[in-house]
């Protein structure tokens, strides 16, 4: 009896996705979706080829006067990247601020979370479950109400009735890269302890029992048995989580500040304009600048993006 | 028992790692300036003893100003804190408004901060976070700006900080070779301009041009307008009294005033030069809204003085040139109320070296060396106008120093944020793409906070 009602579901769970996917690759989807990729890549076109006219072109007119009046210039790049007065861009520098706030901000939440994780779902005490459902909860917390209290914890540290119990940082110059990367995981680890734990608790229970009658240790079940089967999750998170603090300006902007020193791109970006925006011509190329890389991570990761955020959804 | 000696423990033993990092943090700044400092007693730092030497402090300021213009600042100030042996952090935000209330809340203020508006500057002084002005600074404030300044940054009868900056927001731009070859002349009274917006509207040209898009400020040039009227319909008293909230927002002296611009904005006769009808106002970037005077397409755009950095390159900025700006006339030409805005200095700490950076701001040395780099205007009185960069900035400092001249800040900065940043930009929007003066002029009374 059994065996038959598994048997019927499984065969419908197999023609429902093979009836969408026939629909889905008829002429005509893929003409509406040829029309909703154009009409999505436009604007990003027309930025591009703003980016390449001269200052006085894209001040007085739309970037589609391009194709009556052709015009072309990098100096919008040169401005926007080398820039020798500090006024003009000098988004190199900012750029590698950037990468550097970027890197500890994704992995750090990533190894946490992955040990979070496996903890949660692999390692039975007592309260696991409401401790699940604490970080689950967090999630719904929204990032801008902590932004004050964790400034203030680390700028005067903590202090309960009148005992101070942890003292500021009192982080000067580069070291405030240190509040950014610690932000940003705080931020991070309830989406990705959700995430990852998740697609761990997938993992058959019978592996795990096997290998601890082998005499495996968590760690080395995690090591050599887990990390390796999770990999789609945490490079859908590790995807995630570039993208988020690479576009991120609240976090920097509050945490990391707008000297030189720190600041990341987005930053940079929000302040190139000028004070009353007469220099908005720069924005063209600064945004294209700061977009090449999240770019180039996705387009050579987005294998393990699309396969992770399938992975998860679709059981067996 | 055993808990707070154990907690004690942790104080102490974080207290030591402070200490030590604060230790070596000292350690590692503190030879270079002493260096420099030293070797540069001559002739350059004479000027900067009466500051006193700070030898390895900081001190940072935050500002909402950025860009080319903060480069000028720092640039400004390198001599002064060369000589002090201080170290000046500056950071400018686009967001400076918001970001500054996050820092003084979380406990990581600036220590100085450049408030654009007072009414922000006031909110800061009434909540505590700002330290009173020390009496050198308020000395040089009241020898050097007219008493109308000074009143914006005090706060129950406290001195907060000298003003900074200044634009004049009472002009009207036109270009020059446009009224010469067509012989036009510059109005000095109300009538006279409007009799002449009739000419260069029979000329088959329409007269202004005046674009209100800001992203979220949307509305803000307008709201320009609607004061520099007020100001000379009701004169300054009857100014202060509209901005602190005892004239109605919908009093018929307002509702005259506004409908006086309307016989501008609001005529498609008029309005706009080089863009289309009156509702292409709301559309049209404040940067580019007096652009098609360049192009022979419109002959007027009032707006503030530091719209000559907007005009396209290469347009001479000159009584003789391709554009310059004449005072809006109002309908006595013997009284010249001026309308503008400016930056105030306020400290969030009174160490002696924050002080030190604020009398120097405030002194007359500063406005000279920076205006000496570029396009500045202050209405401190000692500036020489021989410094200015271009004939609008000496234009605008012999008004601010005139002493027959009134000067009422931009209303708007200091009436509460949800009015004056708020209901205010989106009511006068309304009211360029149709609504009747009546009803936006009602929408903003009705919203003017009740406490």
């Amino acid at each position: 009896m059994t065996t038959l009602t598994e048997t019927v579901a499984r065969t419908r769970a197999v023609t429902a996705p093979q009836r969408v996917r026939r629909r889905l690759t008829s002429r005509v989807a893929s003409a509406v979706a040829i029309v909703i990729a154009v009409l999505w890549t436009t604007p990003t076109f027309g930025l591009l080829l703003s980016s390449l006219r001269p200052e006085d072109q894209i001040k007085s007119t739309g970037w589609w006067t391009f194709f009556s009046d052709p015009q072309l210039t990098l100096e919008n790049y040169q401005e926007v990247l080398f820039g020798t007065s500090s006024s003009s861009g000098q988004m190199m520098s900012f750029l590698i601020n950037s990468i550097v706030i970027t890197i500890p901000s994704v992995l750090l939440p990533l190894a946490l979370s992955t040990f979070a994780a496996y903890a949660l779902a692999w390692l039975p005490f007592r309260g696991r479950e409401w401790i699940y459902i604490g970080v689950f909860a967090l999630q719904i917390v929204p990032l801008q109400m902590a932004l004050v209290p964790l400034l203030s914890f680390f700028s005067q540290g903590v202090e309960v009735f009148g005992l101070q119990v942890l003292p500021g940082w009192e982080l000067e110059g580069s070291a405030r890269f240190v509040q950014v990367w610690f932000a940003h995981t705080c931020f991070a680890l309830p989406l990705g302890i959700f995430l990852i734990h998740n697609f761990m608790a997938e993992l058959p229970g019978d592996l795990m029992e096997a290998a601890r009658v082998d005499g495996a240790t968590h760690g080395t079940i995690l090591r050599k048995l887990v990390l390796p089967l999770v990999g789609p999750a945490l490079a859908t998170f590790g995807i995630f989580q570039f993208l988020w603090v690479w576009n991120d300006l609240l976090v920097a902007l509050i945490f990391a500040g707008g000297t030189a020193e720190t600041a990341p791109m987005t930053v940079r970006l929000a302040q190139m304009a000028g004070t009353k925006g007469n220099e908005w011509q720069r924005l063209t190329s600064g945004a294209f600048v700061s977009v090449v890389i999240p770019l180039a991570v996705f387009l050579s990761m987005q294998r393990y993006f699309v396969r992770g955020l399938l992975a998860g959804s679709v059981k067996g | 028992m055993s808990l707070p000696s154990r907690a004690n423990r942790v104080t102490l033993l974080a207290g030591t790692i402070g200490l030590a990092l604060a230790v070596t943090a000292c350690g590692s700044t503190e030879p270079k300036p002493s260096a420099s400092g030293g070797g540069s007693t001559s002739a350059e730092c004479a000027a900067f003893d009466k500051y006193g030497k700070h030898d390895g402090k900081t001190v940072s300021i935050y500002s909402p100003i950025r860009d080319a213009e903060a480069d000028l600042f720092q640039e400004a100030w390198k001599p002064f804190a060369k000589c002090t042996g201080m170290k000046i952090t500056y950071e400018g935000t686009g967001e400076f408004e918001a970001q500054i209330q996050v820092r003084a809340d979380g406990g990581n203020p600036p220590d100085i901060a450049f408030f654009p508006q007072p009414g922000l500057l006031e909110r800061f002084a009434k909540a505590g976070k700002l330290k009173p002005a020390s009496a050198e600074v308020k000395k040089l404030a009241e020898e050097g700006w007219s008493p109308d300044w000074a009143k914006y940054s005090t706060v129950d009868g406290t001195f907060y900080g000298a003003p900074l900056g200044a634009s004049v927001k009472s002009f009207v731009w036109y270009s020059p070779k446009m009224f010469k070859e067509k012989g036009w002349t510059v109005p000095t009274t109300w009538d006279e301009l409007m009799t002449l917006s009739g000419t260069i509207a029979g000329a088959g040209v329409k007269p202004w041009c005046a674009g209100i898009e800001s992203g979220d400020a949307t509305g803000w040039p307008a709201t320009d307008w609607i004061e520099d009227i007020l100001l000379r319909e009701i004169g300054p008293e009857g100014y202060d009294e509209w901005v602190s909230h005892k004239l109605a927002f919908n009093d018929p002296k307002v509702v005259a005033a506004v409908d006086k611009v309307g016989a501008i904005l609001k005529n498609d006769k008029f309005v706009n030069g080089g863009y289309g009808p009156v509702k292409s106002i709301a559309s049209t970037a404040f940067q580019e809204g007096g652009v098609p005077i360049t192009q022979g397409k419109c002959a007027l755009h009032r707006q503030a003085s530091f719209y000559a950095n907007f005009w396209p390159e290469g347009t001479k900025v000159a009584e003789d040139g391709d554009v310059f700006a004449f005072y809006l006339p109002g309908n006595d030409p013997s009284k010249k109320p001026v309308l503008g805005a400016g930056e105030f200095v306020a400290a969030f700490t009174d160490r002696p070296e924050v002080q030190a950076v604020q009398a120097y701001l405030a002194s007359a040395e500063f406005p000279n060396t920076r205006m000496k780099l570029g396009t500045y205007v202050s209405a401190r009185k000692g500036v020489d106008t021989a410094n200015a960069q271009n004939p609008i900035d000496k234009l605008s400092i012999e008004m601010l120093q005139d002493p027959d001249t009134v000067f009422r800040f931009d209303g708007s900065d200091l009436m509460p944020a949800a009015v004056g940043a708020g209901t205010f930009w989106k009511g006068m929007t309304d009211w360029i793409n149709g609504k009747d003066t009546k009803t936006v002029l009602d929408y903003i009374e009705a919203s003017w906070p009740k406490s």
